[in-house]
């Protein structure tokens, strides 16, 4: 278990250090910072005033290391449009974005896992088969449109939700439905096929013969062996909630960190934009890394070698 | 002699696209105390099913009728599913034949040890552990005690089935059904789970069916023998009575498979049966080895043929007389 | 000895139906397949006959014919059945030539990612060892990184356009490629004939062509149908965001964030170019999780 452990360290230190060192010069790769903020209407002295006041004059490794050493300490500079530190400013975006993807993984564990059970027990059944459509539709619904039509519904011809805005828990409903929905359907499909997969398994066919009830064979001897793979997949589906969240949180105008990297990149501010994409990346990494302790957890064969 | 199994006319159908798969038609038999029953037979004989069927642990699209189903003069053909699993595991008791994959990995031995007896007696944790441990020694097992905190995936697949066998006695039960127990395992270790198994049951005097298809362990174990061919039982006898007085043309060929040291030649062809088993889709006309019989003639594949006793309450399903039969048994043993 | 012709049984009696026959018998019985098909057909067709389909002109704009309602509103007409947009061009034509943008990028992106994602997992899947390890690793970083938001910010550093939007994400969803045909040449590699085909000496380059690459097509092709899909869809969210094709091109994620400052009053435009893309999505996932049943049938569920 802690050598195991400690490969999954090294890993998520490896891509945490490359991430950052693409995060970095993704900006610069993609063309010239100075020219970028100084705008479309600035003479060439001005970008060069600009080069060098934020010293995009000097080497790039010099620059990664400098912005590398103070994002260790929680430094990620100031932003160039907001006026204030980096690093403020993510912090007080982030509980929102939390909050979101938080109640939409909720939404989806909570839709997806007993959906799935439910459809592996009654493979092709009605049940089955609707479970499956919801999930066909679901991936394939765009999901800013889905927002754009909850509110159309719900804020406007039937005004029972907030159509935007973060102020309440009820401005996180639809929001929260849109993003979760989205997950919902790999979920559910990784839970039908694990317990398919699981209720064939011998050992199930043991806890039967030993006259176990029906709900402990269910739920103690199927659903924690089914639920294994579902753990790892939420992880990832939690990263890409985040992700997704730029485009929910745009739509509902909710003022999370996604609202403020969309905020940030149609403003050129870099410094912020540079900051998220390694905040957000650092979250997928430290998701994995949980999500792999979790299954080590749950299961045996890997936690006692 | 109590009878703890008494089994009448069990007919297990399987309908698929194809038509109805009638994989076990009318077997009868019995298992009193203390007694080893082996069903022998080859692969889709129906021997498993037979056992699946006895626990009520069939697959969902298969359908089990039988004239008479009673485990301890209480019957289980009118018992519903909650009532069936209160005697499963309790009273009746079953050992499959992978103990590779028949644990759960997630849980350790002693959790699936106490499981059953903590579903089915009225003990505390602590009482089920005590049992479990008296039970992993019974079997053979060192340290007991700290094979309970282990995982499935720590131990061999000898020592598996030591636990499984241990965990079918938990709530000692008056029959165990072994299916296949020892086909998984090394030759060596076979050998040791049989003495095992015969030695746990003389102990605890419990009914033993158990399924195989190899006549050594057979010959070894049982006290009687039922012979298993296309979903019926072909022959039923002490074993005594079976392998020297083989009565039906398949059970003959069976014991002619078997290399006798010292008597089957080097380099010797060992018997074969020619031919292959009818498909068990629909109606058999006749009787159902006839394809195969070296003794067939014309009535053979018209005449439905029933369980015919010979002397010493033998059994055997063939249209024969007991004179000729034995002569062939006789023929071939020699032969 | 004389054996009239009648007498020989054909081919088909002695071994059955052919793999190919069975495949298109497969093909065709399977619903998903089928609908998903049939209605990917219709909106290539739509894309393709585009100029001869649409009843005008998908840019000239008529700012005194602004906002017409489709036909199904008491105030619609035949001249505009789908209505017209905020710049009063007409809707259905715009509709039609979004196909063709939806189309092209998914394709092409799907095209871009697979070349590299491919050739990642085939090395990874047929070297082993280190070039594996860096490719698993490159996997990793690809997947920790936010998809739309790496999209966004340089999309918006480089200037957005067809090509850039199809570059950028071309280079950023490689990564299902990758795993899957990892794990098939994986496989595959395994197999007696690629060990045979060693044995006899054949190049690497020589066995991954002609041994590896055509066993594991089958996956390649329901991964690329699937990547088409994600490319639709996510080019649909840049072009919402305003990042992606630029006006006055008729996306249909750009179209609906156009009409969603009309979104209370003028819903239909919304609805309409969502309402397609929501169609086309879910043929095309339909055609990829068909082929999949089909093409290996014991993967299925």
């Amino acid at each position: 278990m802690l050598v195991y452990t400690g490969k999954r360290l090294v890993l998520a230190l490896l891509v945490a250090f490359t991430i950052s060192v693409l995060s970095f010069s993704l900006l610069f790769l993609a063309g010239d910072p100075a020219a970028a903020i100084a705008g479309e209407t600035a003479t060439d002295q001005e970008i060069e005033r600009i080069r060098t006041m934020f010293g995009f004059d000097r080497p790039i490794w010099l620059q990664y290391l400098e912005w590398v050493g103070r994002a260790i300490q929680g430094d990620f500079g100031r932003s160039y449009y907001f006026g204030m530190p980096v690093t403020e400013l993510i912090l007080s975006r982030i509980p929102v974005t939390l909050t979101l993807a938080g109640s939409a993984m909720a939404f989806a564990l909570i839709l997806g896992i007993p959906m799935g059970v439910i459809a592996a027990l009654y493979p092709n059944s009605i049940i089955d088969r609707v479970a499956l459509t919801i999930a066909v539709c679901g991936q394939a619904l765009p999901s800013f449109w889905f927002a754009l039509m909850l509110i159309v519904l719900f804020g406007f011809m039937i005004p029972i939700l907030p159509p935007s805005g973060s102020e309440s828990w009820q401005h996180f409903i639809m929001p929260t439905v849109v993003l979760g929905y989205y997950a919902t359907p790999s979920l559910m499909r990784l839970t039908r096929t694990g317990m398919l997969e699981v209720l064939s398994a011998d050992y199930i066919r043991t806890a039967r013969a030993k006259g176990l009830f029906p709900r402990t064979v269910l739920f103690k001897h199927a659903l924690r062996n089914a639920v294994i793979p579902v753990v790892s997949v939420a992880a990832v589906e939690f990263g890409f909630m985040l992700g997704g969240s730029i485009v929910i949180e745009t739509v509902f105008a909710l003022h999370g960190t996604g609202y403020l990297a969309w905020e940030s990149i149609r403003r050129a501010d870099f410094p912020t934009v540079q900051a998220l994409i390694l905040v957000f990346s650092l979250f997928y990494v430290v998701l994995t890394f949980v999500s792999d302790l979790l299954n080590a957890w749950l299961d045996p064969r890997i936690r006692v070698a | 002699m109590s009878r703890i199994l008494e089994v009448e006319n069990l007919r297990v159908d399987i309908p698929l696209e194809s038509g109805t798969l009638h994989a076990v038609r009318d077997i009868s038999f019995h298992v009193d105390k203390g007694e080893t029953l082996c069903i022998v037979g080859e692969s889709g004989c129906g021997k498993s099913l037979t056992s699946l069927a006895l626990m009520g642990l069939l697959p969902t699209k298969a359908i089990r009728t039988a004239n008479r189903l009673t485990l301890g003069g209480r019957d289980l053909g009118t018992l519903n599913e909650t009532q069936m699993a209160d005697i499963r595991g309790s009273r009746m008791a079953m050992i499959f034949q992978e103990p590779m994959t028949s644990l759960n990995p997630a849980y350790t031995i002693g959790n699936q040890l106490a499981e059953a007896m903590l579903r089915h007696r009225k003990v505390n944790p602590n009482e089920a552990r005590e049992r479990a441990i008296y039970l992993l020694e019974k079997v053979g097992i060192t340290a007991a005690a700290s094979r309970l905190g282990q995982y499935p995936h720590q131990l061999s697949g000898g020592l598996r089935q030591r636990v499984m066998i241990a965990m079918a006695l938990m709530c000692g039960p008056d029959l165990i059904l072994a299916d296949e127990p020892t086909t998984a395992l090394d030759v060596t270790i076979q050998a040791q789970i049989l003495h095992l198994l015969a030695n746990l049951q003389k102990e605890f005097e419990m009914g033993l069916v158990l399924i195989t298809h190899d006549l050594g362990i057979v010959a070894r174990v049982a006290h009687r023998v039922a012979v298993m061919y296309a979903g019926q039982i072909v022959e039923e006898g002490t074993v005594e009575d079976i392998f020297r007085r083989p009565m039906h043309p398949y059970t003959q060929g069976l014991l002619r498979c078997i290399p006798i040291p010292g008597k089957t030649a080097r380099g010797a062809h060992l018997g074969s049966i020619p031919g292959m088993v009818p498909s068990l889709i629909g109606d058999l006309k006749g009787c159902a080895f006839a394809n195969r019989c070296p003794h067939a003639f014309s009535d053979c594949n018209t005449t439905d043929v029933a369980l015919r006793e010979a002397s010493g309450g033998q059994r055997y399903r063939c249209l024969l007389s007991q004179e000729a039969a034995e002569q062939n048994a006789r023929e071939a043993a020699t032969a | 000895m004389a054996v009239t012709s009648t007498t020989i049984p054909t081919m088909d009696a002695i071994v059955g139906p052919s793999p190919g026959q069975r495949l298109r018998k497969r093909v065709f019985g399977h619903r998903g397949v089928m609908i998903g098909g049939i209605i990917l057909l219709v909106m290539v067709l739509m894309a393709v006959f585009a100029p001869l389909l649409a009843p005008h002109d998908p840019y000239s704009q008529n700012l005194a014919n602004r906002l017409v309602p489709p036909i199904w509103h008491e105030t619609g007409s035949w001249t505009h059945p789908l209505g017209t947009d905020q710049l009063g061009r007409d809707y259905l034509s715009r509709v039609i030539y979004g196909v063709r943008i939806s189309l092209f990028i998914g394709i092409s992106v799907a095209f871009v990612s697979a070349i590299l994602g491919s050739a990642m997992g085939l090395a990874a899947g047929y070297f082993g060892g280190r070039v594996d390890l860096v490719v698993t690793f490159l996997i990793t970083c690809r997947l920790s990184m936010p998809v739309i938001l790496v999209a966004l910010a340089v999309v918006a550093l480089i200037g957005s356009s067809l090509t850039v939007v199809v570059s950028v994400l071309g280079l950023l969803l490689w990564d299902r490629f990758a795993v899957v045909m990892r794990s098939a040449t994986m496989q595959v590699r395994a197999l007696d004939y690629v060990a045979s085909a060693r044995a006899a000496g054949c190049s690497n380059a020589r066995i991954v062509f002609s041994e590896i690459l055509p066993n594991v097509m089958n996956p390649l092709i329901v991964v690329a149908t699937l990547e088409i899909a994600n490319a639709v869809l996510l080019e649909a969210a840049l072009s919402f965001l305003g990042l992606g094709v630029q006006p006055p091109l008729p996306s249909w994620g750009l179209m609906i964030s156009e009409g969603k400052d009309y979104l209370l009053f003028d819903p239909w435009l919304i609805t309409i170019p969502g309402v397609l893309l929501f169609v086309l999505l879910l043929a095309i996932n339909l055609l990829g999780d068909g082929m999949r049943d089909v093409t290996a049938p014991e993967n299925r569920n």
